[in-house]
C-alpha cells in the first residue's frame, strides 16, 4: 500500500492540527477536547490493542525465541544466543533454502508481471466483453489457495490427471511431478503464477488506461505505430505501477504458503524460507527456536524490500 | 464469448473514436479478421486458461472413480452424480467444517469491519495529540507480513487455551490494519460541509458516525467488509496451525484432513467435491459484486 501522508485533512472542526513535530500551538485544555480524547481512545482502542498484541508483539516475541534452543511444547528452554541463526546460516539448508526462495519469488514475480502486462493490452482493447474478461481473470486470485492447488495437483496427476493424457497424446510419458524436487517446484511456480497474474493485470489495466490520450495520438500523427508506441510511451509511463507491482507481488510471493503446504507438503524442492520456518516449528522437528531466527531471516528481507518500497516512493517515480 | 457481435462491437466502437475518418468499411473480412485476432482470440484465450481447470474441477466432482481411473479420457461424467459429495461429508465432518468456516468468516469480519469503522472515524474526525503517529504505525502494520508471527501468535494462544477452539482462530486476525487505512483515506474525502450541519445540529459522534459518515461511505465499507470475508473464508496458514482436531477445523484445514484420507487415484472426484465446497462460495460472492472486491484488492495501486 502506497499512502500519502501528505495532503490530509487533519482535524475536522477547526482546531491545531496535532502534528507529529513543529511549534504546536498551546492546547486549550478545555471539556470538549477533554470529551474527543477519550472518544478517541473508546472507537480506536479496541483495534489498536489488537494490532500491538498480534502483530508488533509477536516481532519482539519472534527475535526473543530466536535466540533460545526450544522444542516446541516443552516446558524449558536455554538461551544459546546466536547459535539459531549460526546452524542456519553455515548449514547447507541456508543455502538450499535460500536460493529455493529466490528462484521461486524471481519466478513467480517476474511470470506474473509479463503475463499480466500481456493480458491488460489485451483487456486494453474496444472490444466488447473486456469487463467480463477482466472479473474472469482476476478471479483465481481471490480463490482459496487450498482448493486451486488440489484442483491443479489432479491436473498434475501423472496416472489420470489431464496433463498426463496431454503429453501420452503427443506420445510422450508424465514426468512424476511431486517426487522431483525440481519439478514440483516448476509445478508450485505455474500454479502460483495462474493464481495471482490476474491481479497484475489489472492493476496494469488501471494504468493503461490512465495514460494520457493525447501523448499517445500525437506519437500515433507523428506515425509511429502501435508497437512503438508500447515501448516508447507506454513503458517508460507505466513505471510507477510496474514499480508498485514487483513490490507487493514480491511481498506475496515471499509469504505464499497456502499452495506450497498443499501441493508439496514435504517440502522438498519448494521449501522456501515461510515453509521452512512452519516445517521446522509444526513439521516433524518442533524445532521452535530455529524457527524463530528462520522467521526473523525472512522479517528482515521483507524489512528491506518495504522500505526499499517507501523510498522510492517519496521520490515519487512519476513523469507527469 | 459473444465472438458473434463482433461487427456490431467495431462499429460502436468507431463511434466512441468519434470523427474518425472513414477508413476501410467496417464490415470488411480484412477488418474482421483483424479484429478476431488481436481482440478477441487473446481474451478468449485467457478466459478459458482461467475456467478450463475450474470447469475440470466441478466436472470431475460428478465423476465415479471408474470414470477418473480409466484409459481413455472421459471429459464429461455420465451424469449428475453426487456421490462424491456425499462420501466427503461421511469421510470427514464437511457439515462441520463448512459451519466453522462460516462462524469465523461471519463473526470475524463483522468485528474487523466495525473496528476499521470506528478506528477510521476517531483518526479523522476526532480531536486527539498523537493521531499521526498512530496512522503511521497502522501503516507499518499493514506491511508487517502475518507469516512471520505464526509461532509467536501460537504460543500466545495455545498458552491463553485457545486451541482448537473457534475464537482461537479469530482472535489474533481482528486487529485491522487494511480497513482502517481504506476506510480512512475515504473518510478524508468527505466534505467537511455534511459533519458541520450534523455538529450544528447537536448531534454527538456516535451520532455523526452512524447518521452521517457511515450512510455515505457504503460503498467503501461494503469494498473493506467483502474483501474481509474473502480473505477469512480462505485463510489458511493460522487455522491449520491452532487446530488439530477436526470439530474446530475450518473448511480449507479440512480439506487437508480429506487430502491425507484419499491419497489415491480413485479419491479425486471426492477431493474435487471438497474442492468445489471451498471455491464455490467465493466465487459466487465474485461474480455478484466483483467490481467492489477488484477495487478493493488494487486499492493504492493508482494513487501510489
Amino acid at each position: 500500500m502506497t499512502a500519502s501522508l501528505a495532503g490530509s485533512r487533519t482535524d475536522l472542526p477547526a482546531g491545531p492540527p496535532a502534528g507529529l513535530s513543529g511549534p504546536v500551538p498551546r492546547r486549550r485544555w478545555s471539556a470538549r477536547s477533554r470529551r474527543d480524547f477519550f472518544v478517541f481512545l473508546a472507537l480506536a482502542f479496541p483495534n489498536l490493542l489488537l494490532i500491538g498484541t498480534f502483530t508488533y508483539l509477536p516481532l519482539i516475541n519472534n527475535i526473543y525465541y530466536s535466540t533460545l534452543d526450544w522444542t516446541l511444547g516443552s516446558a524449558s528452554a536455554t538461551v544459546v544466543g546466536l547459535d539459531n541463526y549460526l546452524t542456519f546460516f553455515t548449514s547447507a539448508d541456508a543455502g538450499k533454502v535460500l536460493g529455493t526462495t529466490a528462484v521461486f519469488t524471481a519466478t513467480t514475480v517476474g511470470g506474473s508481471m509479463v503475463l499480466g502486462l500481456l493480458v491488460a493490452l489485451a483487456l486494453n482493447s474496444k472490444v466488447r466483453g473486456t469487463t467480463f474478461a477482466r472479473a474472469a481473470v482476476f478471479a483465481p486470485y481471490v480463490l482459496s489457495g487450498v482448493g486451486v492447488g488440489l484442483v491443479w495437483l489432479f491436473i498434475f496427476d501423472p496416472g489420470y490427471g489431464v496433463l498426463s493424457w496431454i503429453l501420452r497424446g503427443l506420445g510422450q510419458q508424465s514426468p512424476q511431478w511431486i517426487n522431483d524436487p525440481q519439478l514440483s517446484l516448476a509445478m508450485v511456480i505455474l500454479v502460483y503464477v495462474w493464481k495471482n497474474l490476474g491481479y497484475c493485470a489489472v492493476v496494469f489495466l488501471a494504468g493503461l488506461q490512465s495514460l494520457p490520450k493525447d501523448v499517445m495520438e500525437a506519437a500515433a500523427l507523428d506515425g509511429a505505430g502501435s508497437f512503438r508506441r508500447f515501448l516508447s510511451i507506454s513503458v517508460p509511463l507505466l513505471s510507477p505501477t510496474t514499480f508498485f507491482l514487483l513490490i507487493t507481488t514480491m511481498l506475496s510471493s515471499l509469504q505464499a504458503f497456502d499452495l506450497i503446504r498443499i501441493m508439496t507438503p514435504l517440502g522438498s524442492g519448494t521449501s522456501t524460507l515461510i515453509y521452512e520456518a512452519y516445517l521446522q516449528a509444526f513439521g516433524a522437528y518442533n524445532r521452535a527456536g530455529y524457527s524463530a531466527a528462520v522467521s526473523v531471516v525472512l522479517f528482515v528481507i521483507l524489512l528491506v524490500i518495504t522500505v526499499l518500497q517507501l523510498r522510492f516512493v517519496e521520490k515519487k517515480v512519476h513523469y507527469s | 464469448m459473444t465472438a458473434p457481435t463482433a461487427p456490431a462491437a467495431r462499429e460502436t466502437s468507431q463511434a466512441r473514436d468519434g470523427g474518425t475518418p472513414p477508413r476501410a468499411r467496417a464490415f470488411s473480412r480484412q477488418n474482421l479478421a483483424a479484429t478476431l485476432l488481436t481482440g478477441y482470440l487473446p481474451l478468449a484465450a485467457a478466459v478459458l486458461v482461467v475456467f478450463l481447470p475450474l470447469l475440470w474441477m466441478v466436472l470431475s466432482s460428478f465423476k465415479q472413480p471408474g470414470e477418473i481411473v480409466t484409459l481413455d479420457l472421459k471429459v464429461l461424467p455420465e451424469g449428475l452424480n453426487l456421490e462424491n459429495y456425499a462420501v466427503a461429508m461421511t469421510t470427514v465432518p464437511f457439515g462441520q467444517f463448512f459451519l466453522n468456516s462460516t462462524v469465523v468468516t461471519v463473526a470475524g469480519s463483522g468485528i474487523k469491519v466495525l473496528l476499521a469503522i470506528l478506528t477510521a472515524y476517531a483518526l479523522v474526525f476526532v480531536r486527539f495529540p498523537f493521531k499521526k503517529l498512530i496512522f503511521v504505525l497502522i501503516l507499518v502494520a499493514l506491511m508487517v507480513p502475518a507469516q512471520v508471527s505464526i509461532l509467536p501468535n501460537y504460543i500466545l494462544i495455545a498458552g491463553m487455551g485457545g486451541k482448537n477452539t473457534l475464537w482461537g482462530i479469530i482472535l489474533p486476525g481482528l486487529g485491522t490494519a487494511f480497513g482502517t487505512f481504506l476506510l480512512r483515506q475515504h473518510f478524508l474525502t468527505l466534505p467537511a460541509s455534511i459533519l458541520e450541519a450534523a455538529e450544528i445540529d447537536g448531534a454527538g459522534h456516535w451520532r455523526r458516525l452512524w447518521q452521517v459518515v457511515a450512510p455515505v461511505s457504503l460503498p467503501s465499507i461494503a469494498t473493506v467488509a467483502l474483501v474481509t470475508v474473502v480473505s477469512e473464508w480462505n485463510e489458511y496458514i493460522w487455522p491449520l496451525i491452532i487446530t488439530d482436531k477436526p470439530e474446530s477445523m475450518t473448511l480449507p484445514v479440512g480439506l487437508t484432513l480429506l487430502q491425507n484420507s484419499e491419497g489415491n487415484g480413485a479419491g479425486w472426484g471426492i477431493m474435487m467435491a471438497g474442492a468445489v465446497l471451498v471455491i464455490l462460495p467465493i466465487l459466487v460472492v465474485f461474480a455478484m459484486l466483483q467490481r467492489y472486491i477488484v477495487a478493493g484488492l488494487t486499492q493504492g495501486s493508482v494513487t501510489g
